[in-house]
């Protein structure tokens, strides 16, 4: 295959250096799915002190019995501002399960993606670099990988693995690898062509160098544009194992078993159970596909057009 | 060209080979598989045995593999606990209704996003471009499941026009399909859409269509004759292989809407520690995906010479 010779600049996360370029960047970014993220990550950080009431036991009245269940959101009848977003079936606070829920969706997504990140560079660089049988064994694996569809590998390692927080991480980690390596992997190829790779190798470079010095530090920016495609993904697999009932257990508050906890009411018309954890879903994941689309064009002209 | 047939073939059997190597292998990892399988309610130690020795337990790793192999070969998935009947039969019963929810679904992102697509492509920067964009960014980011409840609210509840679950009284009752179709089709939709968009952009700026437009040709007739006809060949794969992803990731779909597929069935297996089942579907989800792989890459052949005449 002929490929037009590009000059690559060093990656991004090289070339900042100062707190006024970092300022610079973000200036560009966009502004509102950066609030969106920065809003989360202040409720998942913060939770304790934010969430006005206990996220697993019932709201307890002044005279100390639970308040009902099923409250609805303070501007309707009924409501109170004691439980702005309404109550469940438990009689939980539904704002403070939110809050705390955003723990959860945000340290599987991130965590997951970022150990699938690691394993699927590492593979795809070995891959890309090493070749030959090295190159064929990994890439048919992470071919017979990708024919089993992210959602059914996922229920099917949940089924095997009990659920729990880091058996989640580990799930979603064992799903999202092969992206990263089938996409390494072809940029490793090009790049090992370049003069500077075959400089290197005649100054008697040896493997893990010119892997660690000379490879990833040209492939960190394709890393990071995946990272930030495949955060979302991970993050609706996430809601959709814990809509399952197969995610993170009760009565950890995740947004996904809460949709699932308001399914039953929703169709006795009682809404806000399920659609303020849907909203929240929906935010986080539409905030990091834009950043996504804008790290993406920012950092790698040629991924542009795919 | 039958030398590139028999190759894919070849690499899709080594695929197919790899795929139970994972789910072997998963399985194992975990520890003693008849413990999986015994979470099942009411399970007596010496149907535990039985299943021990049916399988091999006792044997090493490659002996036990062979065993898996043997009876995934002859067609046997094993035995559903639920059910008390072969998984294959439970599997085969479920999937017409999994297709018709599929198809339906198929259809209706079809019919969204390709005329969106190529309205999005013609008008560029007009408003119509950016509710396509729109569009494909909500199909991305807002999950199925949460276009379900809000159809269900909207239409089932408020409005009570559409039955909220079930399957009707047979697989044609078409209330009973609209919701579930529509909320499985969203995702597809966009990225059809997106797709369908970039690839008319493509086909709109090659030298071919300049030249029926310096001809005078009627811009109707250009877009309609010259530019969608090629523009379509990339998204009909990618429309093939969405139709069997929309299949398999109708789990939660099926879930919501009590839509008795192989979704459902899945999770029903998950729920009630059936193993066999969970193990079968995932499988068959697998070996599907590999032979509408397969079909594509022959598809693509035959249309596409460039493809066969490559090493």
């Amino acid at each position: 295959m002929q490929t037009q010779e590009r000059v690559r600049v060093a990656p991004l996360v090289f070339r900042i250096q100062s707190f006024s370029k970092v300022m610079g960047l973000l200036r560009e970014a966009p502004l509102v799915p950066l609030l969106i993220i920065i809003l989360v990550v202040l409720s998942a950080s913060f939770a304790d002190v934010l969430a006005p009431h206990d996220p697993e036991i019932s709201v307890k009245n002044a005279s100390g019995r639970p308040v009902a269940s099923y409250l609805p959101p303070f501007w309707m009848q009924g409501g109170s501002l004691a439980t702005p977003l309404g109550t469940d079936f438990h009689s939980r606070d539904i704002l403070s399960r939110l809050l705390y829920g955003a723990r959860v969706s945000l340290l599987v997504g991130v965590v997951g993606t970022l150990v699938a990140g690691a394993l699927g560079t590492l593979l795809g660089i070995l891959a890309g670099y090493v070749g030959g049988w090295c190159d064929q064994v990994i890439m048919r694996i992470t071919d017979a990988w990708l024919a089993l569809p992210t959602l059914i590998f996922a229920i099917f390692l949940a089924s095997i693995l009990k659920p729990s927080l880091w058996n989640i991480i580990v799930i979603l980690a064992l799903v999202f690898w092969t992206r990263y390596a089938r996409v390494i992997r072809s940029q490793v190829l090009s790049l090992r062509e370049r003069y500077f790779v075959q400089l290197a190798e005649v100054n008697g470079a040896g493997t893990l160098r010119v892997i660690w010095r000379h490879l990833l530090p040209n492939v960190l920016n394709t890393v990071m544009v995946l990272f930030s495609l495949t955060i979302g993904v991970a993050i609706i697999i996430e809601a959709s194992l814990s809509f399952l009932g197969v995610g993170v257990p009760p009565p950890t508050p995740a947004w996904g078993s809460m949709m699932a906890d308001g399914r039953g009411p929703l169709i006795a018309g009682k809404w806000w159970i399920s659609v303020f954890p849907g909203l929240c879903i929906m935010l986080l994941v539409l905030a990091t596909n834009l950043l996504g689309d804008w790290l993406r064009v920012r950092l790698d002209p040629e991924l542009r057009n795919r | 060209m039958k030398q590139y047939i028999l190759r894919r073939i070849l690499y899709s059997m080594v695929t197919l080979w790899l795929l139970t190597v994972i789910v072997f292998t998963a399985v194992r990892f975990t520890g003693d598989p008849a413990l999986l399988m015994s979470d099942y309610p009411g399970v007596r130690p010496e149907d535990l045995a039985a299943l021990r020795a049916q399988w091999g337990l006792d044997q090493p790793y490659l002996v036990q593999y062979g065993v898996f192999i043997g009876n995934l070969v002859r067609g046997n998935l094993g035995t559903s606990f639920q059910f008390n009947m072969p998984v294959l039969d439970v599997y085969l019963r479920r999937l017409p209704n999994s297709i018709t929810l599929g198809l339906a679904a198929f259809l209706i992102s079809v019919a969204i996003g390709i005329p969106l697509g190529i309205v999005s492509a013609v008008r560029i920067n007009s408003r119509w471009d950016s509710v396509g964009k729109l569009l494909a960014l909500l199909g991305l980011s807002v999950p199925g499941f949460f276009v379900a409840l809000l159809l269900i609210l909207l239409f089932g509840v408020s409005l009570g026009w559409l039955p909220v679950m079930g399957m009707g009284q047979g697989l044609w009752d078409v209330r009973y399909l609209i919701m579930p179709a529509f909320a499985l089709g969203w995702f597809s939709s966009g990225s059809l859409l997106r797709l369908t968009r970039s690839s008319m952009l493509e086909v709109l700026g090659s030298e071919y269509v300049k030249l029926a437009r310096f001809k005078g040709t009627p811009e109707r007739v250009v877009i309609v004759k010259h530019a969608f006809r090629n523009a379509m060949l990339p998204v009909l794969t990618l429309a093939g292989l969405q139709l069997v992803n929309t299949i398999n990731v109708a789990v939660v779909i099926e879930v919501i809407f009590s839509w008795p597929g192989i979704g459902r069935l899945m999770i029903e297996g998950l729920l009630s520690r059936d193993f066999p089942v969970v193990q079968g579907v995932a499988l068959m989800a697998g070996a599907m995906i590999v032979g509408v792989n397969l079909l594509v890459d022959i598809l693509y052949a035959y249309i596409d010479p460039r493809i066969r005449l490559m090493r």
